[in-house]
């Protein structure tokens, strides 16, 4: 019982990867015919439940830390048990939190995606607060002084101006929760860590390689979109960047 | 709501009894997995501690430290533990490799930040009075990034003990053993060592947080939310 | 080098940044006789910072040389130099994760000076710049008002007793009630310790107060004109001066002098408003247009009348 449940230590690995080019069969780095000839039954269906998983995870992580920031801005007092509740989680390791939640909502993609919004409600919640906080305040009392109400004030002023602190969070939160969706494969089989994982079995390189690579990739890519968005939303500050 | 009608609460009762009952399998399991974090961390911090300083005392590099951290922010750890077994076979030192490339940029990343940011206006007034390179470095610009610096640490020593429990499919031993081993200890054995590792995790992040408040000079001490995690760099936790 | 005060002498000093085409320093020679306080005056970006810092070499410079006490500050150890030169900037830079008396202390350590001295000089500095060393000798900066950090800042350059201090708008950022305090007990410091001072600033009236002499600097760092504060404001060398001293430096010359200096006429009747002899002018004449009085008792010391000014003998000076 001192190995895995995949590899018991020490034990040799011995390649059988079937019938296939000399490629596969002698475990190459990258066989771009496997990836061809796997594209549509393995990859591309594990691509897309790992984008599936990522955008509703941010998607209701976002809503639910959007929506306690405002009350914590209004209210300090509920800052710090929201802050320290979503801390704990977010100090919970992933492949623990998954099992934890498994005899609560079993083998499922709920218990994945609910693993998955409390990892990113600790970095948008302190973000957006954050945000609605740095408004400075003379800006705040030249909006009093022209008339806003609290309201008003809130979204005309202060939430325009906390929204780069608001990307800077959804940033990491998607970036993370791109490459800690890889893990909940060790629960279900669902997203690109499947791949990985069985591929962790035989050792075989090509589907590692190439189910991790598209896992940075979609990492870098999203973060590359979010970015651009932001720059759209919020042009006052590039054109302070920029000057 | 189905399903939680269907929820098998009983399991924590039985999860906490087999911690109970397997204490000594527990243990041991406990005690590897901090071995191979511990190795990995110091490691880590051999290597990109004095690094990350020395750029930020010479403010150079900020492309590459900096950047460092989105990148290994993006990078799966199960990925990495996936291609370190592919590359280097399995076993204690491959894993405790793979965690060492984990580990390596938040700890460089805030050792950067740390000591570049450090208010210039102080670093001006100490090399107006004549301190040389190496006093500015140790006087004043370590002393006060040394919050930040623990930070880092502290980030990675979290993100290590958790990304641990994944090298259990690579052969790393630990905890992760027995979370990733249903069939040989059922749903109690791998929701118990889950706990143990919850619990692991939330230990080491207090007990850093202790040390880093500890470690803030007390004129610094105010700015310092020294119990809540680093998230300014923050790497995914695993 | 500690101790007495030094003669700082910039001879044909020129300062160009890479890449920039105009010298931010040319050709600038002067000479600030020991103890005296300089002050470098003139527009933002006309190179006054960049002159002060070529003093401790906090910024280089290849043209001409700059000697303290006789000696070129080239030919000096860096650290040696600098930590013989006080040091004062606008925005401070006190140490956050040092206390007052640490950071006071920072040149006595760094010159291993041992610890029942370095203590008693935090004690005597403290009690100089008019912080009660039992209060403030453990705080931290963060627990100081701006107008404190200026004084522990002012007493930090001081600890090793240095010939020389380079100060850069040390008051910039305070208030303007706070500014004039200081600046007072500078000039009191001052009459004790005589240190030879060159001060950063663009506010003409804190030179006009402070220095002994003023070096006005235009545009590149060239040198306008550099004299005592009474001659420049009788006699400014060129429309550049004129302009910058502004249009009411006849209010300002008399502000450099004191009713003691004048002829006293004798008095005649009850006059209310009364002035002690080393009331400045400027003042004296303040108080009566605001009072809508034409004279002034000066009285001695024990409050006796003297004689008395007149607005117009004071209009007559300030032509
Ligand atoms: N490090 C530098 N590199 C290049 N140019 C510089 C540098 N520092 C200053 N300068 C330039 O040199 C000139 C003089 O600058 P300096 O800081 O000495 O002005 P100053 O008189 O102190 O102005 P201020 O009153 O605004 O403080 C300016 O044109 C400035 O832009
Ligand atoms: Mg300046």
């Amino acid at each position: 019982m001192s190995g895995g449940l995949l590899l018991a230590q020490g034990e040799p690995i011995i390649p059988d990867f079937g019938e296939g080019s000399d490629c596969v069969v002698e475990n190459r780095f990258f066989c771009p015919d496997w990836v061809r000839d796997n594209w549509a039954g393995v990859i591309q269906p594990a691509l897309l439940q790992h984008v599936k998983l990522v955008v509703i995870a941010v998607a209701i992580g976002f809503v639910l830390s959007f929506a306690a920031a405002l009350v914590a801005h209004r209210y300090r007092l509920v800052e710090a048990p929201f802050t320290a509740f979503s801390a704990v989680v977010y100090t919970i390791p992933s492949l623990a939190l998954f099992q934890l939640l498994v005899p609560v909502t079993g083998l499922t993609v709920t218990t994945v995606e609910i693993a998955l919004v409390g990892y990113t409600l600790l970095i948008l919640f302190r973000n957006t607060l954050e945000g609605l906080r740095s408004v400075p305040p003379d800006v705040l009392e030249a909006a009093r002084g022209m008339g806003y109400t609290r309201g008003q004030t809130l979204w005309r002023v202060e939430l325009p101006l906390a929204v780069p602190a608001m990307f800077a969070g959804l940033r990491v939160a998607v970036v993370s929760t791109i490459a800690l969706a890889t893990v909940a494969a060790l629960v279900i089989p669902y997203g690109l860590g499947y791949p990985i994982f069985l591929a962790l079995r035989e050792a075989f390189k090509t589907e590692i390689v190439v189910a991790g690579g598209l896992a940075v990739l979609m990492a870098l890519v999203a973060d590359a979109l979010l970015v651009a968005a932001q720059r759209a939303l919020t042009p006052w500050a590039s054109a302070r960047r920029l000057a | 709501m189905s399903w939680l009608l269907a929820a098998d609460l009983g399991v924590f009762a039985d999860a906490l009894r087999f911690v109970a009952d397997e204490r000594t399998l527990i243990l041991e399991k406990t005690w590897e997995h901090l071995k191979l974090s511990g190795a990995a961390i110091a490691i880590a911090i051999v290597l990109a501690l004095p690094l990350g300083a020395w750029l930020g005392h010479l403010h150079r590099g900020s492309f590459v430290a900096i950047n460092l951290a989105n990148v290994g922010r993006a990078l799966p750890s199960l990925a990495v533990i996936a291609i370190g077994l592919a590359f280097l076979g399995i076993g204690f030192a491959n894993v405790a490799l793979a965690l060492v490339v984990l580990a390596v940029p938040p700890i460089l990343t805030n050792a950067y930040v740390a000591v570049d940011e450090v208010e210039p206006d102080a670093v001006e007034a100490a090399r107006g009075m004549g301190m040389t390179r190496r006093q500015i470095l140790w006087r004043v610009e370590l002393p006060m990034a040394l919050p930040l610096i623990f930070a880092g640490i502290r980030t990675a020593v979290v993100f290590v003990v958790a990304t641990a429990t994944i090298a259990a499919v690579a052969g790393g031993g630990g905890l992760g053993d027995i979370i990733v081993n249903r069939a040989a200890y059922g749903l109690e054995g791998v929701v118990g060592a889950a706990i143990c590792v919850s619990v692991l995790a939330l230990a080491a992040d207090f007990l850093l947080g202790l040390v880093q408040r500890l470690l803030t000079p007390p004129g610094l001490r105010a700015d310092v939310h020294a119990l809540e995690p680093d998230v300014t760099t923050g790497v995914t936790r695993l | 080098m500690s101790g007495a005060a030094a003669e700082i002498v910039f001879d044909r000093v020129t300062k160009r940044y890479p890449g920039r085409a105009e010298a931010a320093v040319s050709d600038l020679s002067l000479t600030v006789p020991a103890g005296e306080i300089c002050c470098l005056v003139g527009p933002s970006g006309a190179g006054k910072t960049t002159a002060m810092k070529l003093v401790n070499r906090l910024i280089d410079f290849e043209e001409g040389d700059i000697t303290i006490g006789g000696e070129s500050v080239r030919s000096l150890d860096l650290t040696e130099l600098r930590r013989g030169i006080g040091y004062v900037i606008q925005q401070v830079g006190l140490f956050p994760h040092m206390t007052v008396a640490e950071n006071i202390s920072t040149v006595p350590r760094l010159r291993g000076w041992e610890k029942g001295r370095t203590r008693l000089r935090v004690d005597e500095l403290l009690d100089l710049v008019d912080l009660p060393a039992e209060d403030y000798r453990a705080r931290f900066p963060s627990q100081l008002s701006g107008g404190e950090r200026q004084r522990v800042g002012l007493a930090r350059a001081l600890a090793a007793d240095p010939p020389a201090m380079l100060m850069d708008e040390p008051f910039g950022a305070l208030d303007p009630i706070t500014r004039a305090r200081l600046q007072h007990e500078l000039l009191r410091i001052q009459g004790a310790v005589r240190k030879t001072i060159i001060f950063v600033t663009h506010d003409i009236d804190e030179a006009i107060l402070l220095a002994d002499r003023i070096a006005i600097l235009r545009e590149g760092g060239v040198l306008a004109q550099y004299d005592t504060p009474a001659r420049i404001l009788e006699h400014p060398a060129d429309d550049f001066v004129e302009r910058f001293i502004g249009s009411d430096r006849g209010i300002k010359l008399l502000s450099l002098r004191r009713l003691d200096e004048l002829e006293l006429a004798p008095l005649d009747g009850a006059i209310d408003l009364r002035a002690s002899g080393d009331t400045t002018m400027r003042d004296a004449l303040s108080q009566m247009i605001t009072h809508g009085s034409r004279s002034l008792v000066v009285v001695d010391s024990e409050g006796q009348p003297r004689g008395v000014v007149t607005l117009d003998a004071l209009a007559a000076l300030a032509e």
